[in-house]
């Protein structure tokens, strides 16, 4: 194929001898485990913040050390012990007790990887959230006889709403922007399909900023909904 | 807090830490170590030199950014903001591909470029690495140190101006330290989220820490302990952050208290 003097709009057209198809795949995958490591993430960091506030001792010091290891250690890291030791712990293990080969695909790692440090960035978003809802909020709702759930539902999370969508809105970005280090263990999210496209078309400006392009949509796009939610959770407010 | 005796819990977790840390130890090979001990410290330096020098010179490029952002003429305002959102909207790793194998692959067709005196530096990869560690933290630091001039409180500069003091020393005298002094915080997290963009830099042949472990890997076919000691020397390098970071904004605030 000779892509050398097809123009930028050949090169980035959607049918196969342009890479412009190849690119959104990219993108979709990269939406899709950023979507999936970010709604796992935020379910960690529920339950995270949950028993950082009213944990026992123990839970609060294990909590404290996933919080704080995994904010430590680059996400390229944990991606690889990820991808390469976890699977093999568990072929040893299910080997031992007599089970097939178990296989993690990249896209379920990448999930994982992004939703362990996605949830400990998350907890502490949320912790510091709750923590600023006034306790007689819940201590009326207890009073009035709801249940646990009912009071979360109810008046915990609107309540912690405002103070944790700028801290979560943050982390959906960062999400983003994470599932690029997935290239490095070959997943052919957005980053990767740019740089297959780049090396062979030897284009290398072009799909590169191609993919600059969209990941700054992308982000410019979530601003505009996180702002639309922020509106809608702090109606009514004083300084909304 | 120290004198207070441990509570029983805390005793039970640090024992099964020394335990799992003993067993990592004494079952698992760590032969390698010997053999590989001036490639790791090869590679921690770069990782070193890499979190320094970039950081410093972001800081330096953010001064500016975020000054235009606050005063400046509406163009370099609105080119300063658009920077910061560009380097915030895409991933790193995008940016140093950018970087090295975009841009790179333009500097050989210039007229001229092969004979200048840069060639032979743009033909390795750390000016590249360099260059994009530094811009990253431009762009994060920048948005960072305009909420600390715009936040620095406006009766102290009206005050400076009364004094009758030039613009450039109000800034070099009042508003640059007091914004300095209201960002400080926050330097601690972006140290450490600096250190954890380095290893990006082993994906263009920069032989950093990250890059020396993953020779390791591929030599010896080993699989958790080269990922386990380096997640470690990450987790140092990340505590050592911390503890500088306590200590300077500790001697930021005696210095301006006692002054």
């Amino acid at each position: 194929m000779n892509y050398r003097d097809m123009s930028m709009g050949e090169l980035l057209a959607l049918a196969p001898p342009g890479w412009g198809g190849a690119l959104l795949d990219g993108l979709w995958l990269s939406l899709q485990v950023a979507g999936g490591g970010y709604l796992l993430g935020l379910v960690i960091g529920m339950a995270g913040a949950a028993g950082k506030l009213s944990g026992g001792p123990v839970i609060r010091d294990l909590l404290a050390c996933y919080t704080t290891g995994i904010r430590a250690v680059p996400e390229l890291v944990l991606i690889l012990l990820l991808y390469f030791a976890v699977p093999e712990a568990l072929n040893r293990v299910s080997a031992m007790i007599g089970l097939g080969e178990v296989s993690i695909g990249p896209f379920a790692s990448g999930i994982a990887v992004i939703a362990l440090v996605q949830g400990a960035y998350a907890t502490e978003v949320m912790r510091g959230a709750i923590r600023a809802i006034p306790r007689g909020q819940i201590e009326a709702a207890h009073s009035l006889g709801m249940s646990p759930a009912k009071t979360f539902r109810r008046i915990t999370l609107p309540a912690m709403l405002p103070g944790a969508l700028p801290g979560l809105s943050n982390l959906w970005l960062i999400a983003t922007k994470d599932t690029a280090l997935l290239a490095v263990v070959g997943f052919t999210e957005l980053t990767l399909a740019a740089r297959q496209a780049a090396g062979a078309t030897k284009h290398h400006l072009l799909f590169l900023c191609a993919a600059g392009v969209l990941y700054l949509l992308v982000s410019l796009v979530s601003n505009l909904f996180f702002k639309a939610l922020e509106r809608r959770a702090t109606r009514g407010m004083p300084h909304g | 807090m120290a004198e207070r005796r441990l509570p029983p819990h805390r005793l039970l977790l640090i024992a099964v830490a020394v335990l799992a840390i003993t067993l990592i130890a004494l079952h698992m090979r760590w032969g390698w170590l010997v053999d590989y001990r001036d490639a790791i410290l090869d590679g921690l330096w770069l990782t070193l030199v890499l979190l320094v020098t970039t950081s410093a010179a972001g800081l330096l490029l953010a001064i500016p950014l975020g000054l235009v952002q606050v005063t400046g003429p509406r163009p370099l305002a609105w080119l300063a903001q658009g920077f910061c959102t560009l380097i915030r909207g895409t991933p790193l790793l995008l940016q140093i591909w950018l970087l090295y194998y975009g841009l790179g692959s333009l500097f050989p067709y210039l007229p001229g470029m092969r004979q200048s005196w840069l060639w032979p530096y743009l033909i390795e990869s750390w000016p590249y690495a360099f260059a994009a560690l530094t811009l990253s933290f431009a762009g994060y630091e920048g948005e960072v140190m305009r909420g600390g001039f715009a936040g620095v409180p406006k009766g102290e500069l009206e005050a400076a101006r009364a004094l009758g003091m030039h613009p450039l020393t109000i800034l070099r005298r009042i508003w640059l330290p007091r914004a300095v002094q209201r960002v400080l915080p926050t330097l601690n997290g972006e140290l450490i989220i600096q250190l954890k963009a380095t290893p990006l830099v082993a994906t263009i042949a920069a032989v950093d820490t990250y890059a020396v472990f993953g020779r390791i890997r591929q030599e010896t076919y080993m699989v958790y302990e080269p990922l386990l000691l380096m997640a470690l020397i990450y987790l140092v390098l990340a505590g050592l952050i911390t503890l500088a970071c306590a200590a300077l904004e500790r001697g930021w605030s005696d210095d301006s208290g006692s002054r």
